[in-house]
């Protein structure tokens, strides 16, 4: 595991803004950190990176603690970062700022950063205050993908990016990995998770609400429904494998991650006449677990 | 480099990330489909990982995971630090027979076991510890 956190927490006074948070990331895959605004994302990604300190719990990164200040450097310089600031040197020019950056660190992939800028289009002598904020972006991922960084850790990357823009970063994000980095982004963009990650993490409320990798979604996460002659048998069909449950008159409603054939089959043996069965979209899927925290 | 490949549209393995079916799968059936029409011939290499990831922009790891699928069906073969090979058709047909005779095999001699009394788990019992004595006998050079 290249991230893993046990029960981080992070409290302001009486509210907590992470709270038991166990992540796990994997090496080299592509995970995804989705949530509400509002829900610790952009905190649990400053414990990480040491800028902010947890109130309780503990993490590794590296296999290296987040709370140690000495292991914490070195967790930074293996890691490439673009949070939601980007900042820059606004009188350096783009590039400036890159033979400044690019002489910090040894590692530092030179191919990269010459095939980032073709496919970017980044004008080297623009002054950084007078970048747009997409080419801002642009330019901080740049710098995070060419220092041989071995995790990426981008806090909603594609925040201001128009659709082509937004492409070009999704292809850089499956470049790095296809050289061994490790990707673990938070963003809005459910589509983009959809085609690209290997895993999703969901939080909602400072709590990790849902984790699947993508693959097993598709696989194995259905919406079923069912039609009842009479009253929808709600608790009978609360079984294994069942995720969301939601009776609608006489129909039920059922989110579920596996199972589908015993399912199905006491939902027959409990009267139903109908069975429609339907893959689930990630958006759905994000919906019905953040659903779950509003009351 | 990737001979025929380039002959071949990219919007051929073009996938589906919002559908039902994992995309590994998806990719592994527009190959063998690739490979029956002849699009794709014996000894033709297939892109490379990150060249697919990219061009399809899905995760490299889900490309790996369909080419290990289509190494262990004997459709292609994955040669360590060179590419991945589509195999001679011929040979992976018949690979595809001796696993249903294989499988064959196994079902009768299960069935057999279970008209004798014997349960599930008793049988699964017998078949891994045959397994592992085999496996040490191997070891060992028998």
């Amino acid at each position: 595991m290249v991230i893993e956190t046990d029960r981080l927490s992070k409290q302001y006074r009486v509210t907590f803004a992470v709270r038991d948070l166990d992540l796990a990331v994997a090496e080299g895959s592509i995970s995804a950190f989705l949530g509400p605004n509002g829900s610790g994302k952009t905190t649990t990604i400053k414990m990480l990176l040491g800028l902010t300190h947890p109130t309780s719990g503990a993490g590794l990164v590296f296999g290296q603690p987040i709370c140690d200040d000495a292991a914490s450097v070195k967790i930074r310089q293996r890691t490439g970062y673009v949070g939601e600031d980007k900042r820059l040197y606004g009188y350096l020019t783009v590039g400036e700022t890159l033979s400044f950056v690019r002489s910090v660190y040894p590692a530092w992939d030179r191919d990269r950063e010459q095939a980032l800028l073709r496919r970017f289009d980044l004008p080297l002598d623009q002054k950084c205050q007078k970048l747009s904020k997409g080419m801002r972006t642009k330019l901080a991922l740049v710098l995070a993908l060419s220092r041989g960084a071995e995790l990426l850790i981008l806090d909603e990357p594609s925040e201001g990016l128009d659709p082509g823009a937004a492409e070009q970063l999704l292809e850089a994000v499956v470049q790095a990995a296809a050289d061994g980095t490790s990707v673990f982004f938070s963003t809005h963009q459910i589509a983009e998770v959809e085609r690209v990650a290997d895993h999703v993490f969901i939080m909602n409320r400072g709590r990790l609400v849902f984790r699947s990798p993508m693959e097993e979604i598709r696989e194995n996460y259905r919406r079923i429904h069912f039609a009842f002659p009479g009253r929808s048998p709600t608790e009978e069909m609360n079984v294994d494998g069942v995720f969301r449950l939601r009776p609608e008159g006489h129909t039920l409603s059922l989110v579920v991650t596996g199972n589908l054939e015993s399912i199905t089959q006491r939902a027959q043996s409990l009267g139903a006449i109908s069975v429609d069965v339907q893959p689930i979209g990630l958006r759905e899927l994000f919906l019905e677990s953040v659903e779950e925290g509003r009351s | 480099m990737y001979h025929n490949y380039e002959t071949v549209d990219p919007a051929f393995f073009k996938v589906d990330p919002a559908s039902g079916v994992p995309i590994y799968l998806q990719l592994m059936e527009r190959f063998r489909h690739a490979v029956e029409s002849c699009l794709l011939a014996p000894g033709d290499q297939l892109p490379a990982i990150r060249t697919l990831a990219q061009q399809l922009v899905i995760s490299p790891n889900t490309v790996v995971k369909a080419y290990t699928e289509l190494d262990q069906e004997g459709v292609i073969e994955l040669r360590h630090g060179v590419g991945a090979f589509v195999l001679d058709g011929e040979r992976h047909r018949d690979r595809g027979k001796e696993i249903r005779i294989a499988k064959n095999l196994v079902r009768a001699f299960v069935e057999k076991l279970r008209k004798q009394g014997f349960a599930t788990d008793e049988i699964r019992r017998f078949v891994e510890a045959e397994l592992n004595l085999t496996a040490e006998e191997v070891r060992r050079g028998h």
